[in-house]
């Protein structure tokens, strides 16, 4: 299984992003090979709106099974969970220690949003 | 007072809050009825409506304004995502096996149901507001209210644009700020009267104001009020922007205890009159030359 975390940077050291929809970019990495590859989210950073709705379908259409960010809101959720993508929030530090933690089986999966939704 | 031989728009905004549109907007109003004007006086403000406080209009008609919201019909989608990728709002989008709907996003272009191969997508509706129309003391009045909670007032504004009218001059209160609510009210106008006070915040947003008006290509002049108070600042602005300071209202603190009791300044205060009937002289000169 593919996983996606949210990430500030291009590597596995780099930080997770705490924001889902409006994360700098995501890392992508395939649970079976330890491969990895970064994808760019600036589009939706700059979104106008639904960003989070956006983002959920980026990430989707990579092929990821699961979601490891700081935050994520109500419309990003409901997105997420309609692509079947299992959702792990509250993760910080770097993008490594996140995949170790959830390799653990130390991640709980979010039964909710955690944070409103912007505006709309 | 020269009179234009069709129907005049002006609408009244301000970039800030609070300079006085209203109290501007209505007492043009009131100015343009004793004029001999047939007059409609509309609250585009619909996100906080204050005109009718000083119009005590009798509210004759009321109606639901909606806008169209996409419905798929989930036996019919294929997730082929032709929709989401057509709608600039992120208001539908195809995850897993269909696509879903984010209907508060929507700005009900109906792209989606046009482009869909499967015909799978209908339009529905969500309620935006309320428009309320009807008569004050002679001159005809509407105003919407929007739906708590609702984000998006433009569909709204325009529904109060479009009531019918016998009205020769229309006045359009609208909304504080330079964004879509306020493009939405000034568009189509003949005039634009921006209103401002004379302090630091008053000339930051006026300076907005001004760009928006212009982007828009809509004439303008600038409505000093509370004139007095605070500094010479906006004056200025205007000089060295060729900006025509179409008139003033004085820092008079008998003009806030009326506008306390929800009471127009030209019933209140008559010495004031002259000052609207002024302004009037000036807009419709600008608009009749523009004919």
């Amino acid at each position: 299984m593919k996983i996606a975390i949210t990430s500030s940077g291009k590597d596995l050291d780099a930080q997770v992003d705490p924001r889902f929809g409006r994360a700098a970019g995501f890392i992508i990495y395939d649970l079976e090979t330890g491969a990895f590859e970064y994808k760019d989210n600036s589009q939706n950073l700059n979104a106008m709106q639904g960003a989070g709705i956006q983002s959920a379908k980026h990430i989707s259409d990579c092929g990821a099974g699961a979601l490891i960010t700081g935050h994520c809101g109500p419309k990003a959720f409901a997105g997420l969970k309609a692509a079947g993508v299992k959702i792990f929030t509250g993760a910080a530090g770097t993008v490594a220690e996140a995949i170790g933690k959830f390799k653990a089986g130390t991640l709980v999966e979010a039964k909710n949003p955690d944070v409103k939704g912007h505006w709309m | 007072m020269s009179v234009a031989t069709r129907k005049s728009v002006i609408a009244v905004a301000s970039g800030k809050g609070g300079t006085g549109k209203t109290t501007v907007a209505v007492n043009l109003a009131l100015t343009l009825r004793d004029a001999g004007h047939q007059v409609r006086l509309l609250d585009c403000d619909v996100e906080a409506p204050n005109a009718h406080i000083f119009m005590k209009p009798q509210i004759k008609e009321s109606k639901t304004v909606s806008v169209p919201v996409p419905i798929v019909d989930e036996k019919k989608c294929n997730a082929c995502g032709r929709c989401g990728e057509v709608c600039r709002f992120s208001a539908i989008v195809a995850l897993g096996a269909k696509a879903m709907t984010f209907s508060s996003l929507c700005h009900g272009c109906g792209s989606c149901v046009l482009s869909c191969p499967e015909h799978a997508i209908r339009e529905g509706e969500r309620e935006v507001g309320t428009l309320e129309a009807g008569m004050s003391s002679g001159v005809e009045f509407a105003h919407g209210r929007l739906r708590v909670g609702e984000a998006m007032s433009p569909p709204l504004i325009r529904a109060v644009k479009k009531m019918d009218s016998d009205a020769d001059v229309t006045i359009i209160d609208c909304p504080p700020g330079t964004s879509c609510p306020v493009v939405q009210s000034v568009r189509g106008s003949d005039y634009v009267a921006l209103v401002t006070e004379p302090t630091p915040f008053g000339l930051y947003d006026l300076k907005l104001a001004v760009e928006m008006t212009r982007e828009v290509g809509l004439p303008f002049g600038v409505i000093i009020n509370r004139n007095g108070a605070g500094d010479r600042r906006a004056h200025d602005f205007c000089a060295e922007n060729d900006i025509p300071i179409i008139g003033t209202i004085p820092d008079d603190r008998r003009i806030a205890e009326a506008y306390s009791r929800g009471e127009l300044i030209v019933a209140a205060l008559p010495e004031y009159r002259g000052r609207f009937e002024q302004i009037i002289e000036v807009v419709m000169e600008r608009i009749t030359v523009n004919l």
